[in-house]
């Protein structure tokens, strides 16, 4: 909302310095987004007078002007323009002076000839002919009367005016106007408000019920209609305050009764409309739902569609306009119009709010309606406007004020409570003070029984916490001492969930992975990118009803599309190697439609590429394992059904049966829909498996006092014999000594037949009571071999 | 057989001086003083000595025995040590080349921002809970006196599943929920990912990060609020911060303000960070509003309480200096191991 200062001022008298009152309103409520000038960057212009006019001796086009600028000593200046003449008063940009958009002018050769500024059209110093409707169309701008030479553009014209943008919030209605801002800065600074006096001389013959009918059929989206009627009117230009004014808050000026509609909009926050009278069949206005397939061409010359949840204004033939949002083009004021009826109604705000959205017409009008005004100040709109129209002569005002107001909102009581007040606050505001700034805001208050009545235009006004509000606005936020809660005392702290989950990113950090962050949703063409079948669960994906997009239309049911994105936009930006990890949800829906919350789970996704191989990563699970109290339970099952998985370089990670998550190679199908040209892997942990299995129970083992025996072997097995095998069959061969089974060495190649490999395991036993001898352990070493002799047809080799 | 001493003595002498290496200083113990050595075949010879002469010369062999001892031992730390003064020189290495490179993980600087916030409301007694991010529309909207049609609702573009369930606009239905499981008093925050239908840009995203913060105990005031906050404000800028607070609107909370911290750029004196204002906006926050309260089942006559909440990407924006918001969704490794 944009308020000039000049405008708030005539009712509010506010004296502080602009920087002062911005900071002052933003305290007390208002926020200030920024101020602009009137003048904008206009620096050095000054009146001039043309002395002499000669034409240029090598330009048919330019003219070489003699001017007296003020400034001690005649000016060259040569222009371009056709209309200037001698002895016009003309504005004359100096050397080093700044027009409109900040364009700097200085002495330079125009052909030959120095020129020392430049003659200035209203376009070069930021305006247009709506705010000068004496300037030409094209050409300098010529003042119709003399002026005193040398004087600053921006004082002859009047542009020393600054415009202050305010946030209005959407609980405000009452603010998005002058005299609401007005109201609330004469409470800021605790000054008279002045509220305009409305008078109306209504010379014109007859009532306005002789001129037209209003009949409302849906009181409920349209609380009260009110018109009034003016004759004789006289289409013209407003005058130049006027338009400066609307200039200045950012409404174009168009014509006097256009322009006193957007006046009262602006000033007092009512949008109002005026239609031509001649245009309304029977001159009988119907407030009416709009009807199936009804359409209506607005003034900006489109034609909407219309539908029954929206209010439309009609005579008994057509609609005329759709009610609070645009006026239609069948009923506008055109020159000629003899009779016009002003509209100030009150509609229900949600329902413009969505008919605007709906017809995709946002409007001045528009907005202030949405946010739900107060219907008493309609009949105050309609008078001023009208009240306008006899100061500007633009009209004869019809006596009488046709309204339609079925269910009058009255103001209402609240009662408070200064010692609760003072409690919520944590303040000591006495009473008398209280009742001061209620005063303020023009509640009415009863300080014996502590009953303040609220007007009608602050509906965010309902219970005393709202109240307290107004209280400590006005009182200072900032003066209230800032304490710290006593009360009960609390443990700050996390829950174990999110212990683990701290402990499992600190990890694989610590094992040189770079966190990541991708969406949450994602397209529907993911499934096929990552090769998932056609009747696949995971496909079986929370749809949003309005996505931004297709790209953006799925919550995923997979975790690490995402991932593998980013490593792409690595791969491609020609990064050497890229490690990542995100801990973040999927969302897998119960049933579908969903009709009940997903369930969300947290997963933990890494993915890497780079000079790397299967075991980094298995190296990274298996230490994420360890801290996590799972290294000894964790087992490795190759695993064959993940489609986007390479099937025979990818494992489960089972712990305690419980499949947790597996990792791998990402399928050479998938990398190359991905645009990964190289090898890259990827491991994926259900945290909350991750959670319910981990162990951070330690209980501390004592150091063994007596040396461990150790026996290593070489087996030669077939080449699609797995290590795991064989440990398992160590481990249930090795007896009660076994303390640990380590593998050291897979060969294949020389020396080794085709189809085999060679296998090597250090093999250790310890007891806790005595120092071993071979003996002890010779019946285990002998069960061991036999077991893989027997069971993997392992041919022991010399070691 | 004096004579002879000595000139082995002499000889000895001259000869360790000469040596080279620890292995000439061995071979010269053997020389001298090995079993076949010119010290020992003198000694060999002293029984032919008369009695008179036997102890004088054998005291005086021992002396030059110990005096090549003493030289031997000499000698040997000597070369020793130039041998190792030699090693050490020899070894030297041109210690300016890179280290061997080592696995470096980095969190990303929205975490880093938000264990930091969390760390410090954990420190004053905040649990740190967690909340769903497709939520019910009462959650987000009714329960935080956002009714149907309430403007606020268009304000934050929700993304739908269907009429009654959606992506979550804010981190505030995690207040509900938390206010619902009737455990008083209440001190928490929630940090988490919140979506609103906002295109793409430098500065916007569809998915972004709140942190919401609840407050509920008997007597709670908003000079507590305004204290609390102050101390966070202090813990993450800096000391020096000063926090300010404006009148602003949220349908949850009345009275309801926005929170300015002088800015950590510029320390207030106006600067580009700030453009010019010497604050930054920080966070909104606001007492609890009485309705809120009584529709979770706290009664608002007996409790009160404060809520606060803020969008952590521009925390993180701003203490980085990061420009442009793709940036942290890009997962370039060049951009996070920068944090």
């Amino acid at each position: 909302m944009d308020v000039p200062m000049s405008w708030m001022k005539e009712y509010a008298p506010v004296t502080a310095d602009i920087k002062d009152f911005i900071e002052d309103i933003t305290l007390s409520g208002s926020k200030v987004e920024g101020y602009t000038t009137v003048a904008g960057e206009i620096k050095n212009v000054v009146t001039g007078y043309i002395k002499e006019i000669v034409k240029h001796p090598d330009a048919d086009k330019l003219v070489i002007c003699t001017i007296d600028a003020g400034q001690g000593k005649d000016l060259t200046i040569v222009t371009g323009a056709p209309n200037v003449k001698v002895g016009d008063y003309v504005p004359v940009a100096l050397d080093n002076s700044v027009i409109a958009g900040g364009k700097e002018i200085h002495t330079g050769e125009l052909r030959g000839v120095v020129s020392e500024g430049m003659l200035c059209s209203v376009e070069e110093l930021g305006f247009d002919r709506h705010d000068f409707p004496e300037a030409p169309e094209y050409g300098i701008y010529i003042f119709p009367e003399p002026v005193e030479l040398g004087k600053d553009i921006v004082e002859v014209l009047d542009l020393k005016d600054e415009v202050v943008e305010y946030e209005i919030t959407s609980n405000r209605p009452d603010c998005f106007s002058v005299l609401g801002i007005a109201r609330e800065a004469a409470a800021t600074y605790d000054i008279p408000f002045h509220y305009p006096e409305i008078t109306v001389k209504e010379e014109a013959e007859g009532k306005a019920e002789d001129y037209v009918k209003v009949t409302i059929e849906n009181a409920e989206l349209c609380p009260r209609y009110v018109a009034r009627v003016v004759k004789n009117v006289k289409i013209g230009p407003s005058p130049r305050w006027m338009r400066k004014r609307l200039r200045m808050a950012g409404v174009r000026p168009i014509n006097n009764i256009v322009d006193i509609t957007n006046y009262v909009m602006i000033e007092m926050g009512q949008p109002m409309h005026a239609f031509s009278i001649e245009t309304i069949k029977d001159s009988h206005i119907i407030v009416r739902n709009a009807k199936e397939g009804e359409t209506i061409t607005t003034l900006d010359g489109v034609e909407r569609n219309l539908d029954p949840s929206m209010l439309v204004i009609a005579d008994p033939e057509k609609a005329v306009a759709i009610a609070g949002v645009m006026g239609g083009e069948n009923s506008m004021i055109v020159e000629g119009s003899q009779a016009v009826l002003f509209e100030s109604a009150n509609f229900d705000g949600p329902n413009v709010r969505i008919t605007a959205k709906k017809v995709g017409l946002r409007t001045d009008a528009s907005s202030k309606f949405e946010k739900g005004l107060d219907p008493n100040l309609a009949l105050e709109a309609v008078n001023r406007a009208v009240q306008l129209v006899e100061l500007l002569g633009a009209g004869e005002v019809v006596p009488g004020v046709v309204d339609e107001y079925p269910n009058k909102r009255e103001p209402w009581e609240l009662s408070y409570n200064p010692a609760w007040i003072n409690k919520f606050l944590g303040t000591d505001i006495s009473e008398e003070e209280m009742q001061k700034i209620f005063e303020k805001i023009e509640l009415k208050v009863d300080p014996v029984n502590h009953i303040v009545t609220v007007p009608t235009f602050r509906p965010d006004l309902e219970a005393q916490a709202d109240l307290a509000e107004e209280i400590a606005r006005f009182y200072g936020y900032n003066k209230i001492e800032a304490t710290l809660a006593s009360g009960t005392p609390t443990v700050g702290k996390k829950t174990y969930e999110q212990t683990i989950t701290s402990l499992v990113k600190d990890t694989v950090i610590a094992d040189g992975l770079c966190e990541a962050m991708t969406y949450s949703f994602e397209s529907p063409k993911v499934f096929d990118k990552l090769l998932i079948p056609a009747d696949s669960d995971l496909r079986k994906a929370i749809v949003i009803s309005n996505p931004l997009g297709e790209d953006f239309s799925i919550m995923r049911t997979v975790s690490f599309n995402g991932i593998l994105n980013s490593l792409a936009t690595n791969y491609n930006r020609r990064n050497e190697s890229a490690g990542l990890f995100e801990v973040a949800k999927v969302y897998i829906p119960k049933e579908l439609p969903l009709k009940e919350l997903p369930h969300e789970i947290p997963t933990l996704t890494m993915g890497m590429y780079g000079n790397m191989d299967f075991y980094d990563l298995k190296g990274i699970m298996e230490h994420l394992m360890n801290v996590l109290g799972m290294g000894k339970v964790a087992e490795y099952v190759t695993e064959k059904s993940l489609p986007w998985m390479h099937p025979g370089r990818t494992a489960s990670v089972i712990v305690n049966g419980d499949n947790i998550g597996y990792l791998g190679e990402v399928h050479p199908a998938v990398l190359k829909n991905y645009g990964i040209g190289t090898r890259a892997y990827l491991a994926v942990l259900d945290m909350e498996k991750v959670v319910a299995n981990a162990n951070r129970e330690v209980v501390y083992q004592a150091l063994p006092k007596y040396p461990a025996i150790t026996r290593d072997i070489a087996m030669l097995v077939k080449e699609d014999v797995t290590v795991k095998e064989i440990a398992d069959i160590i481990k249930k061969n090795g007896g009660a000594y076994l303390e640990e089974v380590k593998l050291f060495d897979v060969y294949q190649g020389a020396q080794i037949e085709a189809g085999y490999k060679s296998v090597a395991y250090s093999i250790a036993f310890r007891s806790a009571e005595k120092t071993l001898a071979d003996t002890d352990i010779a019946d285990a070493m002998d069960a061991i071999l036999k077991g893989l002799a027997e069971e993997l047809d392992a041919q022991l080799r010399d070691k | 057989m004096k004579d002879k001493l000595k000139l082995i003595q002499e000889k000895a002498l001259a000869a360790f001086q000469e040596a080279k290496e620890i292995k000439d200083v061995d071979d010269l113990k053997v020389k001298f003083l090995g079993k076949k050595g010119e010290l020992t075949a003198i000694l060999k010879e002293m029984g032919k000595l008369s009695a008179e002469e036997r102890p004088i010369i054998g005291q005086m062999a021992n002396e030059v025995r110990q005096d090549i001892e003493k030289m031997l031992e000499e000698s040997k730390k000597r070369l020793e040590a130039a041998e190792l003064a030699h090693r050490l020189e020899k070894e030297k290495i041109d210690v300016t080349m890179p280290g061997k490179e080592r696995p470096e993980g980095h969190k990303h600087p929205m975490s880093i921002v938000i264990d930091e916030i969390c760390d410090i409301f954990k420190g004053m007694g905040y649990e740190v809970a967690d909340g769903p991010e497709i939520e019910k529309d009462y959650y987000n909207f009714e329960a935080l006196n956002i009714p149907a049609n309430h403007p606020a609702k268009d304000e934050q573009d929700t993304f739908y599943i269907n009429g009654d369930i959606l992506l979550r606009t804010q981190t505030s239905p995690v207040q509900v929920r938390t206010m619902e499981k009737g455990k008083l008093p209440i001190r928490m925050v929630c940090p988490g990912a919140v979506y609103r239908s906002d295109e793409v840009d430098a500065t916007h995203s569809p998915v972004f990060h709140q942190l919401e913060g609840m407050v509920i105990d008997k007597n709670v005031t908003m000079g507590d609020l305004k204290g609390a906050l102050a101390v966070f404000a202090k813990e993450l800028f800096g000391e020096n911060t000063k926090v300010r607070f404006r009148p602003h609107h949220f349908p949850f909370t009345e009275p309801s303000a926005e929170m300015d911290v002088t800015c950590f750029a510029c320390g207030g004196e106006g600067c580009r960070v700030c453009k010019g204002e010497g604050y930054i906006e920080l966070l909104g926050c606001g007492m609890v509003h009485p309705k809120v309260l009584k529709m979770s089942g706290i009664d608002p006559e007996e409790y009160s309480g404060f809520a606060f909440g803020m969008g952590l990407e521009r925390v993180a924006m701003q203490r980085y200096g990061i420009t442009d918001l793709r940036l942290l969704f890009e997962n370039d490794a060049k951009f996070l191991k920068q944090f």
